[in-house]
């Protein structure tokens, strides 16, 4: 299974599952990734993390940490 | 009975705007009880009875940041009579969600849909009516900007007032998860507010540790309600909160296909990010940033901020306020005392710091305009891998660079940091960078001294930064500090040009706070050090500060500095002084140097060179650049830590951290470029200098190591 920080810059993905747990996990939901969203990569930092998403028409960043609890197809 | 209104919604969606424009601006700021979050109301314009109350901005009822503990503490005890919420009509989903929660509160709500200005602009479609219908609540259209629909916003919001009977948010969940709730209402119905009960309900659903605490359930009961709960959770494979979260998502997202109308698809480029392309791009981010901050410096400290300082200083207190204030005096024969408490006391004290009031409202302007464009969401992304190295995250930058202009808003503005631990850590070392009041000694000293290196002043901001990286990375390993990094999960909003108005109360915000100190603390702090300098124990008044009970006070804690380089009474009465205020530090030096024009730049740096010797000189520098800052900002720490102990800890670290800096440059300093003989002090700075070297190398803790691990690898 792919995590969100495999995805490339450009791609489109669509979120399985999260793993994550806690106040973070709950976060990460609360800003709108939920199971069935659909991620477009935007960008990463200049310096490698974290990095941009958009997510039901916004902007979220979010560090390669919290992406790796993200899995998606 | 007058009516109270909040506003709510989730960050940048124009909620401060709105209440402005509301409000006209008469708004005041109050403290929470308990707790450190400022909270916002007003009078509605031509509705004197009507309180409006802005909160600060939330995602979701489940409490993150300390910003959202207080939104919901204050919505579900406090009761608002009507929740006007805010909605950005640009970012309709994910704003919608908060929308739903507002609605299982059981309080009035009307929505505003806010910026319908930019998504007619887009081309975009709103259908109000269906929207209407389907969150089955008034929803209106405005512009907070343009002021446009707000008559009819609030006319509706006033309507709705104390309206008791109430609105069901309908078909959100599944049937299972109706089932469950529904279950749960009946067995907790006796123990909440009526209206609220579905709102209880859930949040029991999702096993929220503070409702359940609060409401005080029977555990038999909990047990009961836990069966249905797990059901649900089995039948659907996820955890209870996760199955909320995702029905109210798909829920909104059902209601927004059938109520809105895109022209371009989402996700498609707009304006914002074509800018943001070059703002935030691989190779060009670091520079434009470097660029950016050269010029608000270069703008608010060098230019137009300096020669505005100096006018103050020079020309406003210099001359006019002293004239006027001697004529008056002379005119009233007053006695000598009250003279010279008058001018030197209060006109020369308060007067230094208020000098600076150009150049900090000047720094805060610009702030105030890269915070409220967006580009400071894009600072903490660009800095976030950087700060995250040495356990800070990107978040804590912000504040790092308003410390720059003056430590008392970079203390407060480490409130946007959700993680408690990130946030205090924030608060202590956001004060080691060099203020505008430091950059003052740093002139003074630099030039009096060491006049040849240009090197100096811009190796102390240097320094300060390393200070920050280095504590971060000790105080990372410490127990309380150490654990895994807090998560990185934030907003870019979109680019947008701020409104003059916004942007001037921004300002005026922050730098009110420092001339309502400088007027308070500092003015108490002069009159006290003016006292103290001009009487003697018997309390006459004395013409020769050598003995006057500033001086007592100085050689009974002159001992402390020895180590440093000056020992004598006037080193410690002007490390007691600076603490007041660090610009009183020069003016303090030159008045214990007996000059008797201190606004005469040569004349002080004679006077300061009678009374240090340039290692000593250099040693009161690093002191005061970082002990802890002024008595203004220390008072800020104690508000903003929210806790004795921790305020404590604060000062506490900064103290040892200015002493032992101070001490290493001036042993090893004595002895490298002035030939003292290697001895006892040179000994302890080198065990100081082992121990720190030993405190930055030594591992953290396991998790500690496991993070940074992960970061190595990602």
């Amino acid at each position: 299974m792919k995590c969100l920080s495999d995805a490339k810059v450009g791609e489109t993905v669509k979120v399985v599952k999260l793993e994550g747990k806690g106040p973070t996990k709950r976060r990460i939901m609360d800003m709108g990734i939920t199971k069935g969203t659909s991620i477009y990569i935007r960008k990463v930092a200049p310096l490698g993390d974290p990095v941009e998403l958009n997510v039901r028409g916004y902007e979220l960043s979010v560090r390669k940490t919290e992406a790796d609890t993200i899995q998606v197809e | 009975m007058g009516i109270t209104i909040a506003l709510a919604g989730n960050p940048n969606c124009g909620k401060t705007t709105l209440f402005n424009t509301l409000t006209g601006g008469t708004e005041y700021v109050g403290n929470w009880p308990g707790v450190t979050v400022e909270k916002k109301d007003g009078i509605l314009k031509n509705h004197r009875d009507v309180i409006i109350q802005d909160l600060p901005g939330i995602y979701s009822l489940s409490p993150y940041s300390l910003e959202e503990t207080v939104t919901r503490n204050y919505l579900v005890k406090q009761r608002p009579d009507v929740i006007i919420n805010i909605v950005d009509g640009t970012n309709i989903e994910r704003n919608l969600y908060l929308t739903t929660q507002l609605i299982e509160l059981g309080i009035p709500v009307i929505v505003a849909i806010n910026m319908v200005d930019v998504v007619r602009k887009k081309g975009d479609k709103i259908d109000i009516g269906r929207l209407s219908e389907a969150l089955n609540c008034e929803v209106v259209t405005i512009s907070a900007l343009k002021k446009e629909g707000c008559p009819e916003l609030t006319e509706k919001a006033i309507a709705l007032a104390g309206k008791t009977d109430h609105m069901e948010l309908p078909h959100v969940y599944t049937g299972s998860v109706e089932h469950a709730l529904a279950h749960i209402e009946e067995s907790i119905a006796n123990y909440v507010y009526k209206n609220s009960l579905r709102w209880y309900a859930i949040k029991v659903f999702e096993r929220d540790e503070k409702v359940r605490k609060a409401l005080n359930l029977k555990p038999e009961l909990l047990e009961h309600l836990e069966l249905h709960i797990t059901d649900c959770e089995k039948e659907l494979d996820d955890d209870a909160e996760s199955i909320i979260v995702n029905q109210r998502y798909a829920y909104i997202a059902k209601v927004v296909d059938t109520a809105v109308q895109r022209k371009a698809p989402q996700g498609s480029l707009t304006v914002s990010d074509k800018i943001d392309r070059i703002v935030t791009n691989r190779i060009l981010a670091l520079p434009i940033f470097a660029v950016v901050m050269t010029l608000m410096y270069y703008i608010s400290i060098t230019t137009v901020g300096a020669a505005a300082t100096d006018w103050v200083n020079d020309t406003f207190f210099g001359d006019i306020v002293t004239n006027a204030a001697t004529a008056g005096l002379n005119s009233i024969a007053a006695p000598a005392w009250l003279s010279s408490l008058i001018i030197d006391g209060i006109i020369g004290g308060v007067g230094t710091v208020l000098g600076f009031v150009p150049q900090i409202v000047l720094i805060f302007l610009f702030l105030s305009i890269l915070e409220d464009s967006g580009y400071m969401a894009r600072v903490a992304f660009i800095m976030d891998r950087i700060f995250r190295r040495f356990g800070l995250s990107g978040k804590s930058f912000i504040p790092v660079l308003i410390g720059t202009g003056c430590g008392v808003p970079a203390i407060m503005a480490a409130r946007t940091i959700e993680d408690e631990k990130d946030r205090r850590m924030t608060i202590m070392l956001s004060t080691f960078i060099p203020c505008t009041a430091k950059t003052v000694i740093i002139g003074m000293i630099t030039a009096t001294f060491f006049p040849d290196t240009v090197l100096i002043a811009p190796a102390m901001y240097f320094l300060g930064i390393a200070i920050i990286v280095g504590s971060g990375i000790i105080l990372k390993k410490t127990s309380y500090f150490g654990g895994d990094p807090a998560p990185f999960v934030m907003e870019l909003p979109a680019y947008h040009v701020p409104s003059v108005k916004g942007v001037l109360i921004h300002m005026w915000e922050r730098a009110k706070y420092f001339i309502i100190k400088a007027g308070t603390i500092i003015f108490t702090a002069c009159m006290v050090i003016w006292f103290l300098s001009k009487f003697n124990w018997m309390l006459g008044m004395v013409d020769n500060i050598e003995t006057s009970m500033l001086a007592g006070i100085g050689s009974l804690v002159g001992w402390i500095f020895a180590p440093l380089g000056f020992g004598d009474w006037k080193g410690a009465v002007a490390v007691i002084s600076a603490e007041m205020a660090k610009e009183q530090a020069i003016g303090t030096l030159a008045i214990l140097s007996n000059v008797s024009d201190p606004q005469n730049d040569m004349l002080v740096m004679q006077g300061i060179r009678s009374m240090f010797t340039p290692m000593a000189a250099f040693s009161y520098m690093i002191l005061n650049l970082f002990d802890p800052p002024c008595i203004v900002a220390i008072a800020t720490i104690a508000r903003e830590m929210n806790s004795k102990k921790w305020a404590a800890a604060a000062v506490g670290y900064q103290i040892v951290v200015g002493y032992i800096l101070a001490f290493i440059c001036y042993q090893l300093g004595m002895y490298l470029f002035y030939g003292a003989i290697f001895g006892t002090g040179q000994i302890v700075a080198l065990v100081f200098t082992a121990l720190i070297i030993f405190l930055l190398m030594r591992p953290g803790t396991d998790s500690k190591s496991k993070a940074l691990h992960s970061l190595e690898n990602s």
